[in-house]
């Protein structure tokens, strides 16, 4: 399931409705982004995230398909929002369910440094020196490197 | 052929999305079009000053600079993205 909305969203409601009637479910996994204080130095009074519409859903849909291909998940959870949010708010809800532990892990693990290099979104910081263009980090990029060559599980 | 940007892309060249009709017949690739962007005027010499940093999809998949382009595609220029968190 896969959610692009400018709207806040409940996590409570959103894990009992992945979770649903299905009792062959033992574990969820989730992760929640939410923006950050400091940005660098600097405090952030706000964030703008822009996004590619139909794009975002397409890229997302893939990262998605490629997790469920590759454990054996129950289902998965994705939702970004976009448009301005303040600190403290949530951004990002990642969650995945499975008759087991680990695989839910992992596969929420992927999902989130997946989407932070792939789902075409931009973020704008707002701080008391101005507005500025987060930058891309090696190190993002690193953390999709090591999804490709895999441990054995 | 539609182009969109976003992100600072949009912001230097001052636009979200056009369409263009014309393009001369030597702009083949994207990275043709990107040679011809930074003739268009200030904004768009500035956006496209550095073509490595630019990222490009075509009808909404990433793309390399060397893809060939048609007159019904859509063409997205934007810098690196930066979702999750």
């Amino acid at each position: 399931m896969i959610k692009i909305q400018q709207k806040n969203f409940d996590v409570k409601a959103e894990l009992e409705a992945l979770k649903g009637n299905n009792h062959s479910i033992g574990g969820i996994c989730s992760f929640i982004g939410l923006v950050r204080e400091m940005a660098e130095n600097k405090k952030l009074s706000a964030m703008t995230l822009e996004q590619y519409p139909g794009m975002t859903e397409k890229v997302i849909k893939k990262i998605e398909n490629e997790a469920l291909q590759r454990w054996s998940l129950h289902s998965t959870l994705i939702i970004h929002r976009f448009g301005r949010l303040k600190p403290g708010e949530q951004i990002v809800l990642v969650a995945a369910a499975s008759a087991h532990r680990e695989v839910t892990f992992e596969a929420c693990h992927f999902l989130i440094d997946f989407l932070k290099t792939r789902a075409p979104f931009w973020k704008l910081e707002e701080t008391q020196d101005g507005n500025s263009w987060v930058a891309a980090r090696d190190s993002d990029e690193t953390a999709v490197a090591n999804w490709k060559h895999p441990k054995q599980v | 052929m539609k182009i969109v940007y976003f992100a600072w892309v949009r912001e230097k060249t001052g636009i979200s999305e056009e369409v263009l009709e014309k393009l001369p017949d030597n702009v083949k690739t994207v990275a043709d079009l990107i040679e011809w962007q930074k003739l268009r005027g200030s904004g768009f010499t500035d956006a496209f000053s550095d073509p490595k940093i630019i990222r490009v999809a075509i009808n909404q998949e990433y793309s390399s600079q060397d893809h060939p382009i048609e007159a019904n595609d859509e063409i997205a220029f934007f810098p690196p993205v930066t979702g999750g968190r």
